[in-house]
């Protein structure tokens, strides 16, 4: 026990994976000019087929053509930022309350017998049901088409919190609930002690994954059944055929879903400031 | 106390009270003057100092020393899953390390893992003739008929040689691991820390069981381990390390005679052994132990 | 066991689940005074459509075309999940073993995959002839992008001793691939196949209803242009059963090859 964390230290930091949490500018990843070469390679690569029209490359545009189409006609576009500001909307509301209504379900699902045997069989049946499927019957069921998209958005991330969480509760060890029995906790306190840090974990996963889902489906639902939003920039971009907006809306949908991971990386950390390193 | 240790000793010596085998001719290590430093992202720590060892052909080295004092670095540059910032490492005249040559591992010097390192996804026989298929040393029938050879002759492993590892307790695991380096004819055997997670009686059958491995195929054996009654009981000779930097701070010979028997330890030549050993060691414990709480304040 | 299955509470209370989710249903939109449900098809029209030798919107399990448009969907879906096995697995491999290989690959990756794969869907019409293998493509991207990472997770979560333990055994190269890389990282490979038909069959459903002519998203998105209720919901079930059964079929595949994991831990399947 003496010198094992230094050891460790030094072991791990050999294989070069250990980052110290407090010094936190080094968990900035190195400059990594192969990866950074690699992407320059992959839009050279881009710009010269289009130019020298190659196969399936006939009617996509360059990306200087893209950016040039960004600079002079989107970047003061109020339209523009108002589809960024649209699908922001939507994926806030949809996952804010997946998360709402899904770890309450969780939790349950994971401590009461009774209610488990009831009810996660039908969850079960529901679950393999691709989110997007649920757009018909979504319109016809909401009054405007709104909420319709975010009801989708909300399905998509519903079911992987509710199993996330699920599972988590079913896995705490018995010993920590023994533990805190013997301690005399009272059953609060063994939920505030025991079951909620052991969730949080499983928790974070399911909003990662969700955050990655939600945005998915509301630029399906956009492109399918919505007259604002990115989802929609991009397919109109397609209607008209103008190519560079297509691809301007996948940059800007690209850049919005990892804008999103990075809030949610970071709520994740502060939720559980225990793990240092992920 | 006597009594159990004693009807243990007759359980598992009971079967082979065979002599000595010969001194091999391979297998002389030397370690000269190695230093090892690990410089990752600007913060230098010498994990080993100047350390020199010398093991003759069918030797059983033990290295003792605090956690983290080196004796795992040691062992990696032995087994060649690392390199030496400074000195030589030489086997039966052969450079196995030195500062400019990459780290080179080998079936000539196999390694037994602390918590084992037995392929779970393979049965107990396929990893024992693993090492020989690879190397294209034998033929599949040549290597099953001296997998279940070897394995009869541990103690009827060959019994659980369809079985997958995990389903094993970790002494047989442990056991088979160490069959599975003899079955290439190593000219070392390094163990490391193999009985670390086991309870006393597992750990005292496990000796018997090595002992008589040694006896029967002898090798050479570097044993690292942080128990200074097992290496005191196992070896011919003991090396206690320090901690940071990793120094060999003296080395106890042990004349016990083989074959050793747990009654062994009650013998006052043990007992003054272990009492030299405990004093080198037990200001080194302290000064690890003290820092160690420096450090973590 | 299996003569005292009555007895069995569990299976009681999962038909009383399955039942009151059916009751719910169909007295939400029945009896319910509010506008919204009373739109939805009452669980008794949709059973009645689906098993039914004359259906009053042309799909039932008598009808030929309810098959074509499975079949289609089942043909789009097991193509693109093939594809991406036949690619991520190597490349998430070869980024787990090689650390220069790696660099360059996740760069790339992490500059594509943000994109969400329906995002793809016009500019694959674009690049692509003809808008089958626009969709399917789409439905091969977010498979491929779920099996590399998963992979590639695989491989860095192999215990390093095991690869010194190769080495120290005498291991060429490609012994090590074939004895410790592939069944280490087998477990993890095979949750990512899980999720990667998952994901699949996710947007398959969508890139079929915004651009495709036959398949199960079609056919969803079809009668809901076409006032076909009932339809809606039996594409709906028909999509949630073959993307069940799909990532069953993978669940029972993986035990196969990993006999050794479920003799050694008791996982069951």
């Amino acid at each position: 026990m003496l010198k094992e964390g230094a050891m460790k230290a030094v072991e791990a930091s050999v294989n070069n994976s250990v980052v110290d949490p407090l010094k936190w500018h080094r968990r900035l990843p190195k400059l990594n000019w192969r990866g950074g070469f690699a992407v320059g390679a992959f839009l050279i690569a881009w710009h010269f087929l289009v130019l020298l029209k190659a196969p399936g490359f006939k009617e996509i545009s360059s990306p200087v053509e893209v950016l040039q189409t960004f600079i002079n006609q989107y970047l003061g576009n109020p339209n523009y930022w108002n589809s960024w500001v649209a699908s922001f909307k939507r994926v806030i509301y949809g996952f804010v309350l997946a998360q709402v209504l899904g770890i309450p379900l969780g939790l349950l699902l994971g401590t009461r017998d009774t209610f488990h045997k009831l009810v996660y069989p039908v969850i079960e049946i529901l679950r393999p049901i691709p989110p997007l499927a649920w757009v018909p019957i979504s319109i016809l069921f909401w009054p405007t088409t709104e909420l319709s998209i975010i009801f989708i958005t909300f399905i998509g991330a519903f079911f992987i919190i509710v199993i996330n969480v699920h599972d988590a509760v079913r896995n705490i060890k018995k010993e920590h609930y023994w533990l805190a029995l013997s301690l005399g906790a009272s059953s609060g306190q063994v939920f505030r002690r025991i079951m909620v840090p052991s969730v949080i974990p499983s928790i974070a996963v399911g909003m990662t994954l969700g955050i990655a889902v939600t945005w998915n489906v509301v630029i399906a639902a956009e492109m399918i059944a919505s007259d604002s939003g990115l989802g929609r920039l991009t397919w109109e971009g397609y209607v008209s055929h103008t190519v560079p907006v297509v691809i301007i809306g996948m940059i800007s949908i690209g850049l919005a879903g990892y804008l999103s991971t990075i809030v949610v990386d970071y709520a994740e950390k502060k939720m559980m400031p225990w793990r240092t390193t992920r | 106390m006597t009594a159990k240790l004693h009807v243990l000793s007759s359980e598992t010596n009971g079967e082979s009270q065979a002599a000595m085998a010969p001194r091999p001719k391979e297998g002389h290590l030397s370690i000269e003057n190695v230093s090892k430093t690990y410089d990752p992202e600007g913060a230098r720590v010498v994990a080993l100092h100047n350390c020199s060892v010398e093991i003759a052909p069918g030797d059983f080295l033990a290295i003792v020393g605090p956690s983290g004092c080196g004796k795992s670095t040691l062992m990696n540059i032995i087994a060649g899953f690392d390199n030496v910032t400074e000195g030589r490492v030489l086997l039966d005249g052969q450079l196995l390390a030195t500062p400019t040559s990459p780290p080179k591992p080998g079936s000539d010097r196999v390694v037994v893992f602390q918590n084992g390192a037995l392929f779970p996804w393979k049965t107990v026989l396929e990893n024992v003739m693993y090492g020989p298929l690879v190397q294209h040393k034998m033929t599949r029938a040549e290597a099953e008929e001296r997998a279940m050879d070897l394995l009869a002759k541990c103690g009827g492993l060959d019994k659980v040689a369809a079985s997958y590892p995990p389903q094993l307790s970790s002494g047989m695991q442990r056991r088979v691991e160490i069959v599975r380096a003899l079955i290439n004819e190593p000219k070392i055997l390094l163990l490391d820390e193999p009985f670390r997670a086991m309870d006393t009686v597992s750990k005292t059958t496990m000796h018997q069981h090595l002992l008589q491995m040694y006896r029967t195929c002898r090798k050479t054996i570097v044993f690292i381990t942080h128990d200074l009654e097992e290496a005191i009981y196992l070896a011919d000779k003991v090396i206690v390390m320090t901690s940071r930097p990793g120094t060999i701070k003296s080395t106890i010979i042990v004349n016990l005679p083989r074959p050793r028997t747990p009654e062994m330890m009650l013998s006052t030549d043990y007992l003054a052994l272990k009492a030299q050993a405990i004093a080198s060691v037990h200001e080194e414990a302290k000064k690890a132990f003290e820092r160690g709480e420096r450090e973590h304040a | 066991m299996e003569a005292s299955w009555w007895k069995n509470r569990k299976f009681w209370l999962m038909w009383a689940g399955y039942t009151g989710a059916v009751v719910l249903w169909y007295a939400s939109v029945k009896w319910l005074p509010i506008e919204s449900f009373n739109r939805l098809p009452d669980p008794w029209t949709v059973v009645w459509e689906w098993f039914n030798p004359n259906p009053a919107f042309g799909i039932s399990i008598f009808t030929p075309n309810y098959y074509v448009h499975i079949l289609y969907s089942v043909y789009r879906a097991t193509s693109a999940f093939a594809l991406a096995v036949l690619l991520g697995v190597p490349l998430g491999i070869l980024m787990g073993w090689n650390r220069t290989f790696n660099a360059y690959a996740s760069a790339l990756v992490g500059f594509l995959r943000p994109v969400p794969p329906l995002a793809w869907v016009p500019l694959a019409i674009l690049i692509f002839p003809g808008i089958e293998i626009a969709v399917i493509f789409v439905t091969f991207l977010v498979a491929f992008f779920a099996t590399v990472m998963n992979t590639y997770v695989g491989v860095k979560s192999i215990d390093p001793d095991y690869f010194r333990a190769a080495a120290s055994l005498g291991s060429k190269p490609r012994d090590v691939l074939r004895h410790v890389i592939i069944p280490g990282a087998l477990p993890n490979i095979f949750t990512g196949l899980q999720i990667a038909m998952g994901a699949a069959w996710f947007s398959l459903a969508a890139g079929e209803m915004i651009a495709a002519q036959y398949g199960l998203g079609f056919l969803i998105f079809e009668a809901y242009n076409l006032i076909q209720f009932p339809t809606i919901v039996i594409g709906m079930a028909t999509l949630g059963i073959a993307g069940f059964i799909s990532s069953a079929g993978i669940r029972v595949m993986g035990n196969r090859l990993m006999r050794w994991r479920e003799q050694s831990f008791g996982l069951k399947g």
